[in-house]
């Protein structure tokens, strides 16, 4: 293998690391998602992805393919693209649709009502919310009713907050407020601090709890070791 | 019942199975999702304790011996409740049936409480056939699978006029637990089982009725603890959170019984093992030597009380069941305690 084929192997598996299970808000990559990432001498990028059970919900798995698709397409000096989902009871449907850049109602005709930008909304909304709760936890007893994203310290979690936000619109600049609805995009009242941190707080365990069950089912499934999971 | 530490345990495992997915009974042409069905189940297995994962065969097709043994002999069970799912798009003779389990019920008259399912899109007859299982089994609740294929239907929701129409009828025979299966997604497509709201509008409509949320909506309990604080009716199901998160992901494991308890409170949490996916003694076993560990993270929450353990494994269920506790192992001294998330009623 030359130098340049490992570069571009590197730089498809960077390109897979940008795209999020869109419930659990973690890159494929770090999930074990990503079964084979290969580029032939010729540019030739072959990626398999697989999931934890072999009924996982279409939609995800089909937002993750397309997802998956868009990302490795990016990746400039590539020939040529062949991505799949592996061992999934709707790998044949989601496989042709998303490689023929058809949409998610198209692929699933006569089954699906609605494009799936909705849906990934509400896990973008979901995510504002649990990086809430993961900010606020190292603020020492400071009240982040009070906080603007301004006064909290760069660390990895605001930065990942910042960027949901911005995803979805939202004020994400220093001088903005910590807490705000994730629907509205309005400021937290005072008053309401408390049952915002909490809902914030169930919603992370929530995420937390269901990307557990997904590592473990997955590693279950395909008998892997705590070390292989995440390398891909 | 289970003794530790002279504490006595009344044990009900509120969501157990007697299936058949073995190769025989595949439907033809069907054989690819009453394989992957099965083997999705097995994959959760794989979350228990290693000395108790079952090979593939085994799990396809078990005794009624084994099953008496896990449960009654060894497992600490003093009640068990059959959810039936049927599958019969599948499944020739169908996966888990009332009838099979109503057979075995009736073997062992003392051990079992049988429930039944229905569903809408079966129309009058389905009604008629409902009423029937009902009387001959004295179900006293029910198992929905909303995600259920039938033709070219891929599921249906609790709001569904249809459906109104049998739960009116559960109210009329006294069936008085609707059990809801509201877990990891499998599939349909749009029509997602992961959305509580369906269980919203009827726990408002039909306060006679209580609806126990099988798996707490595992993977969204946020949705399900929202939609719970709100109802007086709606109960947890610790199926999947016992059994697939205890012993595999124990910090989780704290995190959402921290939670649940927040949310809804030791009166609404109902254990149930989820025989065969996983056995009802280390969950037992496991549950009462647990507690909240200590760390910062979780300090939010308090520890278990022995009389809340008791509550959770087997007292709720059997005061949702009429069942009778010996003497000996009711509380003492119930205390009512409303949960802190729950607002003022």
């Amino acid at each position: 293998m030359t130098a340049v084929v490992t570069g571009a192997r590197a730089a498809v598996w960077a390109a897979l690391g940008t795209v999020r299970d869109p419930e659990l808000d973690e890159p494929l990559t770090d999930l074990g998602f990503v079964a084979r990432c290969e580029v032939s001498d010729a540019g030739h990028a072959v990626v398999r992805l697989r999931l934890p059970t072999y009924f996982c919900a279409p939609n995800f798995a089909f937002l993750m393919v397309a997802d998956a698709y868009d990302a490795v397409a990016g990746v400039p000096g590539l020939t040529g693209l062949d991505i799949r989902l592996d061992d999934h009871f709707a790998a044949d449907v989601i496989n042709r649709g998303v490689a023929a850049r058809q949409g998610f109602v198209a692929s699933f005709e006569g089954e699906a009502v609605d494009e799936l930008d909705t849906l990934r909304y509400d896990f973008v909304r979901k995510a504002v919310l649990a990086g809430t709760d993961r900010v606020c936890r190292s603020l020492d007893g400071r009240d982040p009713g009070k906080l603007t994203l301004g006064d909290i310290p760069r660390s990895p979690d605001v930065d990942r907050l910042r960027a949901r936000r911005r995803e979805l619109g939202l004020p994400a600049e220093d001088g903005d407020p910590l807490l705000l609805d994730p629907a509205t995009g309005t400021a937290v009242a005072p008053a309401d601090a408390k049952r915002h941190l909490a809902v914030a707080r169930l919603t992370r365990t929530s995420m937390e709890a269901n990307s557990g069950v997904c590592r473990g089912m997955l590693r279950a499934r395909y008998a892997l070791t705590s070390e292989e999971e995440g390398t891909g | 019942m289970y003794e530790k530490d002279g504490e006595k345990y009344f044990v009900v495992d509120a969501h157990t199975h007697f299936w058949d997915a073995s190769p025989d009974n595949w439907v033809e042409g069907q054989e690819e999702y009453a394989k992957g069905w099965i083997e999705c189940f097995h994959a959760y297995q794989g979350l228990g304790p290693k000395d108790t994962h079952w090979p593939i065969d085994r799990f396809q097709k078990y005794s009624e011996e084994l099953m008496m043994h896990d449960l009654f002999e060894v497992g600490h069970v003093d009640k068990a409740i059959f959810q039936p799912t049927n599958l019969r798009q599948w499944y020739k003779t169908g996966f888990n049936t009332t009838e099979n389990d109503g057979a075995l019920a009736e073997k062992h008259p003392d051990k079992f409480l049988v429930n039944t399912t229905f569903d809408p899109r079966e129309g009058d007859a389905g009604m008629k056939a409902f009423e029937e299982r009902v009387k001959r089994y004295h179900c006293k609740g029910v198992k929905l699978y909303t995600a259920e294929w039938r033709g070219g239907s891929r599921g249906w929701s609790l709001k569904d006029p249809a459906a109104a129409r049998y739960l009116e009828k559960c109210e009329e025979l006294g069936v008085t637990n609707v059990h809801i299966h509201k877990g990891p997604t499998i599939w349909p497509l749009d029509k997602d089982a992961f959305d509580v709201s369906d269980v919203d509008q009827v726990a408002t409509s039909f306060q006679g009725l209580n609806f126990i949320v099988e798996h707490v909506g595992l993977p969204r309990i946020e949705d399900f603890c929202f939609m719970a604080t709100q109802e007086r009716n709606v109960y947890a199901g610790l199926a999947v959170v016992v059994g697939g998160l205890m012993h595999a992901r124990p910090k989780f494991f704290a995190k959402v019984m921290g939670e649940l308890m927040f949310w809804l409170g030791e009166d609404k949490l109902i254990f149930g093992a989820d025989y065969a996916i996983w056995e009802p003694k280390w969950q037992v076993e496991g549950f009462v030597d647990w507690n909240m560990p200590g760390d910062d993270e979780l300090s939010d929450f308090a520890p278990l009380t022995v009389d809340q353990k008791k509550k959770i494994l087997g007292l709720n269920a059997a005061r949702l069941y009429g069942i009778d506790v010996p003497e000996e192992l009711r509380l003492t001294d119930p205390e009512k305690v409303e949960p802190v998330g729950v607002p003022n009623s």
